[in-house]
């Protein structure tokens, strides 16, 4: 019998993982503990990207074999337990991401009228767990604090006329709050100088494309003595600062919302009794007045049973890979290498992880169940019902029929229990 | 918009934004890698891997690279993979 190795958490780094594994013969379960596959493919690349989306025709290319099995709908450590792990595979690959977005550690951060962008992220995108952002949306002023892509998407959903994304897959609670936002000013605070922002140019330039009057101050152009250096040697850099002297050059404008620039600028305190009303500044000490603030300054990953962890970078050491002091754990993707980089980058990171994982199989103990069906009677005994491929493919299809007759690519369900209903 | 290979790429070739295309849509045409402008997905991730910074989006390739967008296009169309 083939070697089974389980995989945990179908976003991108673990179907990376479960391509390369099943291309080199591995029988392949992958779990998720929501019913459906691509992780932030799925709930965190923004509705109005959809061509990025399409990476999941791609993502979803293992399924096609009949040695990988998708078992949505399962949560290992509660419904699949270490021994359980260790009785049914030959190795397992963690992969299940880093989502708990991080709070600055200021004064007054998590007062009510403040987020992490990650919760918001997570409710546009539809997650099931997500709590809603609605209230959010009845602040007039909201301040971003960031320098990268997750910054630049909040700000964006924030301003765009939701007419505008009425063609998206955004579910429909989500599409109606949108629609009665009051929002007029977002103010983008970045700590870093605009040379050394994380943007990527191609998303920056769309904020510019919204329709809304965008303010940067002309202090911030001015690059400093060690940004000169980077903007000479880093195209996506020059073409950012080139962007910003664009729009600083525009004449001022009367649209009904604002998008405020600040770069080089530290956010200190969080202001308020019972909400956020201000934000403390540096350098300066400028008081500026809000009414929500949202942070997109990082994700990181939770600790797993039986894991080491690392509280620092949030996520788990290892060697290549290999989870260290754990014998047949492997980890990749964000859980691995921290929150950075983009989709295609867990292409590499997961073939890493694959290439280590197969080196040390032949020195691995055999699991003393490994057929399939067992760890499927072994769920349903314990009354779980794994959602399989068949099952997400019905949830898919129903989402593309409902968004087709609403004339849009997709309408996304996004309660649990009606999910698993048509998943059936 | 898609992305576009220029020959800037040609001594380079190194393959390191193959390495990244989460939809490997970056094909050997010979003297360079190019990128399949049906199938590339616009995610921009083999662009600051690129050593010798020789990818660009189609509205921003240099004038004297203009023809790699067309080259690209027919090289894909001819070979049937797109
Ligand atoms: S990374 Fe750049 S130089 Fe290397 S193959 Fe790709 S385009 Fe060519
Ligand atoms: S932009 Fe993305 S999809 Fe297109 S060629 Fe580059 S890496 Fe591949």
């Amino acid at each position: 019998m083939s070697p089974r190795v389980l995989v945990v958490g179908a976003g991108p780094a673990g179907l990376y993982a479960a391509a390369t594994l099943a291309a080199a013969d591995v029988g392949v379960d992958v779990a998720d503990r929501l019913p459906t596959p691509y992780g932030l493919v799925r709930y965190g690349v923004a509705p109005d990207h959809p061509k990025i989306k399409s990476v999941t025709r791609v993502l979803a290319r293992p399924f096609s074999a009949e040695s990988v099995r998708f078992l949505g709908n399962v949560t290992v450590g509660v419904d699949l337990t270490v021994a359980d792990i260790r009785g049914h595979y030959d190795a397992v690959v963690y992969a299940t991401g880093a989502a708990r977005g991080l709070r600055p550690g200021v004064p007054g951060d998590d007062l009510p009228g403040s987020a992490p962008a990650a919760d918001f992220v997570a409710w546009y995108g539809g997650h099931p767990d997500a709590v809603s952002a609605e209230e959010l949306l009845d602040a007039r002023r909201i301040a971003v604090i960031g320098a990268g892509n997750v910054a630049l998407d909040t700000a964006r959903m924030l301003l765009k006329d939701a007419r505008a994304l009425a063609d998206t897959e955004l579910p429909d609670a989500v599409l109606a709050a949108l629609s009665r936002s009051r929002v007029t000013d977002v103010h983008l605070i970045a700590r870093r100088g605009p040379a050394r922002a994380k943007f990527t140019p191609v998303e920056l330039r769309e904020l510019g494309e919204l329709g809304v009057d965008v303010l940067v101050r002309p202090d911030d152009l001015e690059p400093s003595a060690d940004e000169a250096g980077v903007v000479a040697g880093d195209r996506a850099a020059r073409t950012n600062v080139e962007i910003l002297r664009e729009w600083a050059g525009r004449p001022g404008g009367d649209a009904a919302r604002r998008l405020h620039l600040w770069f080089r600028t530290r956010l200190v305190e969080v202001c308020g009794r019972d909400r956020v009303d201000a934000l403390l500044l540096e350098p300066g000490g400028e008081r500026l007045p809000v009414d929500a603030v949202l942070y997109a300054i990082g994700h990181r990953g939770t600790p797993l049973l039986g894991l080491p962890f690392d509280e620092v970078t949030g996520t788990v050491p290892h060697e290549r890979g290999r989870v260290l002091g754990v014998p047949g754990a492997y980890v990749a993707g964000w859980l691995k290498r921290g929150a950075t980089g983009v989709i295609g980058t867990n292409k590499a990171d997961a073939g890493e992880t694959v290439a280590s994982l197969l080196a040390d199989l032949p020195g691995l103990p055999r699991p003393a169940e490994p057929d399939p069906a067992a760890v499927t009677a072994l769920l349903e005994r314990r009354g779980v019902r794994p959602v399989t491929w068949a099952g997400w493919t019905r949830l898919d299809a129903h989402e593309a029929e409902l968004g087709r007759r609403q004339g849009r690519a997709r309408a996304k369900i996004t309660d649990l229990p009606a999910m698993l209903a048509i998943c059936g | 918009m898609t992305y576009t290979i220029t020959s800037r790429c040609v001594g380079t070739k190194d393959e390191s934004c193959v390495t990244v295309c989460p939809v490997d849509c970056i094909h050997d045409a010979g003297e360079q890698m190019m990128i399949d402008p049906v199938e590339c997905i616009d995610c921009g991730a083999c662009v600051p891997i690129c050593p010798v910074d020789a990818i660009f989006t189609e509205d921003e390739v240099p004038a004297e690279e203009v023809d790699a967008i067309g080259a690209a296009r027919s090289f894909f169309r001819s070979d049937g993979s797109s």
